[in-house]
């Protein structure tokens, strides 16, 4: 029975002794509608670079868990896939104080953190790290992204309106800070900071109407975004006002709104449909053939994080952390939106974003007008970020 | 403001009212009736959501929402049948945990069955458009709202006083063993009346799909909503939920028109404290009848056999062993057991012996993480002084709150502890200065001769432990028996000299230091703290460790603690759908060992 038992790990520890670990952790069940689509990218990238051979030889296996949504239970789970399943790379997480959490959990036990989704400023900044890389753009870079179309318009009075957490108060305070710059005569007439996932529509655009904005900007999202949407319809507050919302170009809260769809809004988003590069068509044929659905921007985004981790791999051409570290430093590939590069200064990929107008012709959101914002345009100076960082 | 934007808001905040009172009534008469409260209560009203959404792309909304109602009414009656009828007679609380289970199970079957992606409904047809208010524009939807949620309230009203059944609702509202004595059928007057509540509270998100759309997160936002509107209108009353709502939705729009918005975040628990300060049964409550019969029958605690404490020694041992034969993720786990074991036995401390409920322990839990972090980050202590003072800051909160909550009793003491966890969470939410806001403290590690996973494990294994083992002596020690003696007979001890308030003042005070303890030892832990240390999720584990474990055990607190968090970690991990595996296994417990798991341990022993 014992030697039974031991034959058994040698074959298994052979087996796996061969195969890149990336330790995934997300809120599976918290962001569903984000994460389902992410999951489907991470996998058909998995198959992908597996199905060429893999990387230096080995092949990528990927473990994945749900962290639960909340700190505690992620930095668990991630002391879970270090400690007993000996993973070389951690990856993922969604909200940022989780992607926070995991990132200091990184440092302490000096592993490889590719954060993924989290929007937080503060990942690469303030609490940047040297174990921690983060790919999507940042709530600083799709609101600067903003920032040009917003100037343009010359509109003097702004109303705005967001969740009442770090990502809202980020962005607003980024946003108000560019468009001073870029414009010092606007005037911010009104601030709505509902609680997430709680706003009182109805007196929400009622209050912001009272102010007589010319423009108004908003971070909200899912949920939140949805009831703003059909109340400010009803209530004709769109009308007088150009609107600026982040994210909301984004297939996951796009798609929901249908014909409640506000024509002109500025968004940040994902036109999968009408992006013709030779690289999106790809991975979006590829994308249809293996999950017969259409890529979201999550999609996008577990698919390139694990591409992030195959090409590490190969240029450190091993799999120790400490190289995996210093490959990543610079680090140039491709992705689906185009090519980017890991900035050595802070660890943020210059991964970009569309930015364009929302039309619901036909009772489905889209985005018109569109145009590829690249990420490495919209960081501050390097003089500022070194300020920020503190290692 | 303007005259006409006050008058627009004053109609906004009528038309959420009415939203809210529809959730509550039904919660407010499944509680006056059945004593349980209803925490999937919420969820029957997102089932009412999606179903309304599911239906009108196929009947048209207006057949819809009635449809829909109906069906999560019928829904509540198979609950009450196949579940909650088995344990009426159990502990209470009891079936706080069942329906605990059921609201895991709901989400994970609504995520199931309607997907990922939000719902958005139809406008409803023919009153999709706004009128025209005093210059400005009010949505004509919310003008019929405004109607119906008055037109709820006399209905209900003229069911309860004008029919035979709402004579018996009251009977068993006021005496529910007379009621019984007296020849009512219980058995078919609790069916009717969750069927009913059940049957509001979808009707009531049936009729918020051209508001919201359908999502899986509403459950929990209504859920607290709806708690606060009873416990401020008072337990049991309709008309008190009524006047509840309309005050808490006038203040919430009043706030966001004032462009005080941010304070929608905690308004509600302010306003509910304030109450429940000023008026300790609510608006409309009356003085709570003393339950009596299977329900309330409590046996004395013993002290532990011998043949116990020797098992507890063995394990003891076992796990002062154990880092010498694991790898490093086992003590990882084994190290949150451990904190929430004695989280856990705090909260029992109060819960058992003095049978001051409570939903806000998480306060004390955060207060000590946060005092931890910010005593290490912010005053640079080094980090065992940080976390030898953290718990004085959570015992020192208890002090506070505790003063005002042991003026109550009951569910209204569980929700001013609540209202005073909510307050403390949201302060820690917004003051971003000193936690870190939402995104909270991060770098908060232990000293490096405590910083390997065998040295922490070590350290929370002493402390957990010797303060589990202080709190259980103290059960047992003259204190303990004047605490037991407050809660079987309050009268009988303050004629023998036992000043009950004072003494289940000090308890509450203990137990916010033992959880402060186990919240500061959580931080270091995590190397990070965020406001979810203090939020209601957090409190509610709480409450699902001591009861699975068995509230009127001594030990059963810590085996709940081990089991949840056990079963956590690997239904996390195994199961796809993880919620609702949790939900299953709750289920199973409470049906099979309605008293807890330490009834297994104690049988033996």
């Amino acid at each position: 029975m014992r030697s039974l038992v031991l034959i058994a790990l040698l074959v298994s520890s052979s087996a796996f002794a061969q195969t890149i670990k990336i330790g995934e952790l997300n809120s599976y069940k918290v962001f569903p509608a984000f994460l389902e689509p992410y999951k489907k990218g991470m996998e058909l990238a998995l198959e992908e670079v597996n199905a060429s051979g893999g990387v230096i030889g080995r092949k990528l296996e990927l473990v994945t868990r749900d962290d639960g949504g909340t700190p505690g239970d992620a930095v668990r789970v991630a002391e879970e896939l270090i400690s007993r399943e000996k993973v070389n790379v951690l990856m993922g997480t969604f909200a940022s104080h989780v992607g926070l959490a995991v990132s200091n959990l990184a440092n302490q036990r000096k592993i490889l953190f590719v954060a993924s989704e989290p929007l937080t400023d503060k990942i690469v900044w303030e609490n940047g790290n040297r174990y921690t890389f983060r790919l999507r753009p940042s709530t600083y870079m799709q609101t600067a992204m903003l920032i040009p179309e917003a100037a343009k318009l010359k509109k003097k009075r702004w109303a705005i309106v967001y969740p009442n957490y770090e990502y809202g108060q980020s962005a607003t305070a980024s946003f108000k800070k560019l468009l001073k710059q870029a414009q010092p005569d606007v005037e911010f007439v009104a601030e709505q900071a509902p609680a997430l996932g709680k706003i009182d529509a109805g007196a929400v655009v009622q209050a912001l109407a009272d102010a007589k904005p010319d423009a108004i900007f908003s971070s909200l999202f899912a949920a939140d975004l949805q009831k703003f949407v059909r109340e400010g319809n009803t209530r004709g507050l769109f009308k007088s006002a150009v609107v600026f919302n982040l994210l909301a170009g984004e297939p996951e809260y796009l798609d929901t709104l249908k014909d409640e769809t506000p024509d002109g809004w500025w968004v940040t988003g994902y036109p999968w449909k009408e992006i013709n590069t030779p690289e999106h068509r790809k991975f979006r044929d590829a994308y249809q053939k293996r999950w017969k659905d259409y890529p979201r921007q999550g999609s996008v985004v577990g698919y390139a994080a694990v591409y992030t981790v195959a090409n590490a791999v190969k240029r450190a051409g091993s799999s120790d952390t400490e190289k995996l570290v210093e490959a990543m430093k610079g680090l140039e590939m491709q992705t689906p939106f185009g090519p980017i590069v890991w900035r050595p200064l802070d660890h943020q990929s210059t991964m970009g974003a569309y930015v364009g107008q929302l039309s619901g012709k036909g009772g489905k959101g889209q985005m018109v007008n569109w145009r590829f914002a690249d990420g490495a345009h919209f960081l501050p100076p390097f003089e500022e970020v070194r300020l920020l960082r503190k290692d | 403001m303007s005259f006409s934007s006050v008058l627009i808001q004053f109609l906004n905040g009528l038309a959420s009212a009415s939203s809210l009172f529809l959730v509550a009534a039904g919660l407010s008469l499944i509680f006056g009736v059945t004593r349980v409260v209803n925490f999937a209560h919420g969820s029957l009203y997102m089932l009412g959501m999606y179903f309304a959404v599911w239906l009108s792309e196929r009947v048209g909304f207006w057949t819809a929402v009635p449809l829909a109602a109906a069906v999560v009414g019928f829904l509540g009656l198979l609950i009450e049948l196949g579940l909650l009828r088995r344990i009426y007679k159990a502990p209470e609380l009891l079936q706080l945990l069942a329906t605990f289970a059921l609201l895991l199970i709901i989400k994970d079957a609504a995520l199931w069955a309607w997907g990922a992606e939000d719902l958005l409904g139809p406008r409803a047809p023919g009153l999709a458009a706004a009128v025209e208010i005093s210059g400005g524009a009010f949505p004509q939807y919310d003008l019929l709202l405004i109607v119906l949620g008055p037109l709820v309230l006399v209905f209900l009203h003229l069911l309860l006083t004008q029919t035979r059944w709402g004579l018996l609702v009251r009977a068993a509202t006021e005496d529910r063993e007379m009621a019984g004595a007296l020849g009512v059928n219980q058995r078919w007057l609790f069916s009717s009346v969750f069927a009913l509540g059940a049957l509001l509270a979808g009707l009531g998100g049936a009729l918020q799909i051209p508001r919201e759309p359908a999502n899986l997160n509403v459950d929990l936002t209504v859920i607290s909503d709806a708690f606060v509107i009873v416990v401020v209108g008072g337990l049991g009353s309709i008309p008190g939920a009524f006047l509840a709502a309309l005050l808490i939705a006038q203040v919430k729009a009043f706030c966001i028109g004032l462009g005080f918005s941010k304070a929608t975040l905690v308004v509600e628990f302010i306003v509910m404290a304030a109450v429940l300060v000023i008026r300790p049964r609510g608006l409309l409550g009356r003085e709570a009848t003393i339950p009596r019969g299977p329900g309330a029958e409590e046996p004395p605690l013993r002290p532990l056999s011998p043949l116990l404490l020797r098992a507890l020694a063995a394990l003891l041992a076992a796990l002062v062993l154990l880092p010498l034969a694991s790898d490093g993720y086992v003590l990882v786990l084994l190290t949150d057991v451990l904190i929430f074991a004695l989280f856990a036995a705090s909260l029992h401390f109060i819960l058992g012996p003095a049978r001051l409920h409570s939903f806000g322990h998480a306060a004390y839990f955060g207060l000590g993480a946060y005092a931890a972090g910010i005593l290490y980050l912010q005053a640079k202590l080094p980090m065992e002084l940080a976390l030898a003072l953290a718990p004085l800051a959570a015992g020192l909160g208890a002090l506070v709150f505790g003063w005002f909550c042991v003026r109550l009793s009951g569910v209204y003491c569980a929700m001013l502890t609540l209202a005073f966890a909510q307050i403390a969470w949201s302060a820690a939410f917004q003051w971003d200065g000193l936690t870190g806001g939402s995104n909270g403290l991060v770098g908060v590690w232990p000293a490096a001769w405590l910083a390997s996973k065998t040295m922490y494990f070590y350290l929370s294994l002493l402390a957990c432990a010797l303060a589990i083992a202080l709190l259980w002596r103290a059960v047992h020690s003259p204190f303990g028996y004047a605490l037991r003696a407050g809660r079987d007979s309050p009268l009988r001890a303050e004629a023998l000299g036992i000043d009950v308030r004072a003494t289940q003042w000090a308890a509450f005070s203990i137990a916010g230091l033992a959880a402060g303890i186990a919240g500061a030892l959580y931080a270091f832990s995590k190397g990070s703290i965020s406001p979810e240390a203090m939020g209601i999720p957090r409190s509610v584990d709480g409450l699902v460790m001591v009861m699975l474990g068995g509230i009127h055990t001594l030990t059963g607190s810590v085996w709940g603690a081990a089991l949840f968090t056990w079963l956590q970690d690997a239904a996390a991990r195994n199961v796809d759908y993880w919620r609702a595996a949790i939900g299953v296994s709750i289920l199973v417990i409470v049906i099979l060992l309605p008293r807890g798991l330490a009834t297994l341990v104690q049988k033996r022993a």
